[in-house]
Formats: C-alpha cells, sequence, structure tokens
C-alpha cells in the first residue's frame, strides 16, 4: 500500500514535472521570432518591446477556462472570427501540433 | 411572432443582398469616399491633407526627429545623381551595348529622358490607365520604357538608378496633386482598380495578413516598436530613402518587403498585382500632394 501511494506520489510529480517543462518550452516557442513571435501583438508576461496589436495575455484562464477552446483559438483563430489579424498558426503550419500544445499550456499558465 | 422573424430575416436577406449589390457597383469615387472617412474618423487629430506624411501624420512625438532629418535628407545626393542621369545622353549613361541582340544600336542615339518627357516634373501624370495598351503606366515603367526605345538596357525595378531618377522627377514634381483617374469609357480601367482593390484587402502569405490588416484596420497600433502607417496618402512619398535599407527604394520593392514579411510570395515590381495596388492606392490618396522622395526609419 505504501508503495503503491509512493509510487502514485512520483508519478504525480514527473507530470508536475513534465508540465512545468512544456509551459517553460512553450514561452520559448511563443517568444521566438521564427516562431510564434506573440511579442510583436501582444503584451504578456515579462516580454520586452511588445506591441499592441492584439490583446495582452493576462487572466487567460477567467478568459478560457476550457484549454481545448483556446487551443483552437491559437490553432486557427479565423473560425470564430474570419477578418481576425491573428495568424492562423496551426492551419498554415507555423507551428506543430506539438508546439502549440506547448504554447497553449504556457499561454493558459497566464 | 414567426411572422416578425420571417420579415426580420427577409430585412436581414434584402440587406444583405442591397450591401453586396452596393459593393459591386460602388464607384471608385464612393470607394475613395468611404475610404477616406475611415481614417479621418480613426484620426480625427489629423491636419487637413497631412496624411502624405505616412506614420509621422499620426505620431507627434516620432515628427520632429524625422523633421530635423528631411532638413538634410539622406535622399539629396540621390536626387543630384537622378538629375544627372535624366539629362546626360544615352550614350554615356554607361551600363548597355552589351549582348548580341543590342549589337546593331551599338552606337548612341545621343537622346535622353528629356525626349521623353516634357520636362521632369511630370509625377502627377501617373500612374494612369494607358487605353491602347489595357494596363496601367507607372513612372519607373514609363522611365524604363524611354531607355528600351533608345536601345538602352531596361534598370532593375527596385532600386538604384531608377530609383534615383524616380527620385529626380518627383522632387521636381513636389506639391502636384494626385488625381488618378478611372476613366469610364473603358471598363478595363475599373477591372484593374478592382483588382488592385482586391489586392488590398485579400488576406495572403503564411502569416495571412492583408494590406489593410495592417495599415487600415490595425492603423496606429504597434508591432513590436513600429507604429503602423495609415494607407490614405501611402502612395505621395516615393521613392523612398529608408534607413533599413539605408538607400532609396521604389513603392514596388516596398510592397515586396510588406508580402516578404508576411510570408507570401514577392510579386514581381511593376506586374499587374503591384501596379494595379499602386493605381487603386494612389486613387484613395486623390486631392493629396505628392511629397517625393521621402524618407522614412
Amino acid at each position: 500500500m505504501i508503495k503503491q501511494i509512493l509510487i502514485g506520489m512520483s508519478l504525480l510529480t514527473a507530470a508536475s514535472t513534465a508540465m512545468a517543462g512544456d509551459i517553460e518550452e512553450g514561452k520559448q516557442i511563443a517568444y521566438d521570432r521564427k516562431k510564434g513571435n506573440c511579442l510583436t501583438c501582444h503584451m504578456m508576461d515579462d516580454g520586452q518591446q511588445t506591441g499592441n496589436f492584439g490583446p495582452p495575455l493576462i487572466a487567460m484562464k477567467a478568459r478560457y477556462p476550457e484549454f481545448e477552446k483556446l487551443r483552437a483559438q491559437i490553432f486557427d483563430p479565423t473560425v470564430r472570427n474570419p477578418n481576425t489579424s491573428m495568424p492562423p498558426f496551426g492551419r498554415h503550419g507555423i507551428l506543430t501540433e506539438e508546439e502549440i500544445d506547448k504554447v497553449t499550456k504556457y499561454v493558459h499558465s497566464l | 411572432m414567426k411572422k416578425v422573424s420571417n420579415i426580420l430575416s427577409m430585412a436581414l436577406v434584402a440587406g444583405t443582398l442591397a450591401s453586396t449589390t452596393q459593393v459591386a457597383v460602388a464607384s471608385p469615387e464612393q470607394d475613395r469616399e468611404v475610404f477616406v472617412q475611415y481614417f479621418e474618423k480613426r484620426f480625427p487629430n489629423v491636419a487637413e491633407g497631412d496624411w502624405i506624411n505616412g506614420v509621422y501624420s499620426i505620431l507627434p512625438e516620432a515628427r520632429a526627429q524625422w523633421e530635423a532629418m528631411e532638413e538634410f535628407p539622406p535622399y539629396e545626393l540621390d536626387i543630384e545623381e537622378g538629375e544627372e542621369l535624366y539629362n546626360a545622353p544615352f550614350a554615356t549613361t554607361g551600363d548597355i551595348r552589351e549582348g548580341e541582340g543590342l549589337f546593331n544600336k551599338k552606337f548612341a542615339n545621343g537622346k535622353s529622358f528629356s525626349d521623353c518627357f516634357p520636362e521632369p516634373g511630370v509625377r502627377a501624370e501617373y500612374p494612369y490607365w494607358d487605353k491602347e495598351r489595357s494596363e496601367v503606366v507607372t513612372l519607373e515603367q514609363a522611365i524604363n520604357e524611354c531607355r528600351v526605345s533608345n536601345g538602352e538596357k531596361a534598370w532593375k525595378w527596385n532600386k538604384g538608378p531608377i530609383a534615383k531618377v524616380s527620385a529626380f522627377m518627383s522632387y521636381e514634381s513636389r506639391g502636384q496633386i494626385i488625381n488618378v483617374e478611372v476613366p469610364e469609357d473603358d471598363p478595363k480601367a475599373l477591372e484593374a482598380f478592382e483588382l488592385g482593390k482586391e489586392f488590398y484587402f485579400s488576406k495572403r502569405g503564411q502569416l495571412n495578413f492583408s494590406c489593410a490588416d495592417c495599415h487600415m484596420s490595425g492603423s496606429g497600433l504597434k508591432a513590436r516598436a513600429e507604429t503602423l502607417s495609415p494607407s490614405l496618402g501611402h502612395t505621395s512619398h516615393w521613392p523612398v530613402y529608408r534607413s533599413k535599407w539605408q538607400e532609396l527604394g521604389t513603392l514596388h520593392r516596398r510592397y515586396g518587403g510588406c508580402n516578404a514579411n508576411i510570408r507570401a510570395a514577392k510579386l514581381k515590381p511593376q506586374g499587374e498585382e503591384y501596379s494595379a495596388l499602386e493605381y487603386y492606392l494612389s486613387y484613395m490618396s486623390n486631392g493629396l500632394e505628392y511629397n517625393g522622395p521621402g524618407s522614412r526609419k
């Protein structure tokens, strides 16, 4: 029983370490000018020299309680608003599926 | 209730139809009025006619520095060189007489640009719709056509001597009023105008931006530290000495750069699309002054 709890706890720790790693990687992808380049348009986190073309990315869990909706918005924002200026990061292959997962985890944490 | 909703949906359909029809039949002049009103409403503090100063018309904090730069403009020598090129007999301009096809024109005919243009200050005559040729003719195009018709090799479109001659001619034309016409007796002219309009509003490239995304609905907002300039007046001040280029470049060079920024294919300078875009945007700026060449960051 104790052994099982210990295994369970270490699995949980591993999961949250993985999550923290994804969030950190997501941040790097988001800040990378050749990848997400999010700072060009969005004020977010500790980003420097940010633009204001898009809204500031704060309180994201309140704005997007559902992770999947935020992911879909990053994947292709033209679904919700065809006139948006935000690039369709997934639909146009600007980021890979995996990169979008990580960026979404990061943005959701803001 | 059902009846009301029927009426409502009929009204909606009628409204949609009406607005669709309206868009389809809107004259260039109606388009221009809407375009101008959009920017006047968005930037109510811009003085009349000041749109020709681009981003500085909406960015007073950066304006003083820019005006200081314009007092000793970085394109000054280019204008002088452009003037020399303009006046030089074609024999002495040097970069020609190569290639078999030109062999028979080995000897100079002694003519110069002044044999093609009545005077250098003809900026406001371009771009125009040439009915016989059924195409938009830009100033740069006319410059190169003058060379070719005199047995000279066409210059490259984006920079170098063509930009210098264009700068000299624009300088001699400062203060002329933009007055582009879309002749009503030639439906092809309206087609070219509409092609330019469609280009302006169409999303393109991997980043999926239209010209209007940044320079209409995004104008005045910032991408990183750069304020996006309003399109009204966009075509008044070319060619431009751009600090980023460290040299003069033509309007179509800038179009190519914009397209590259949004990860779209750069189109051919002086090709149908960019010339149509210049035609449309120049028409949108009708009534404003030509003030080229200009300098920008």
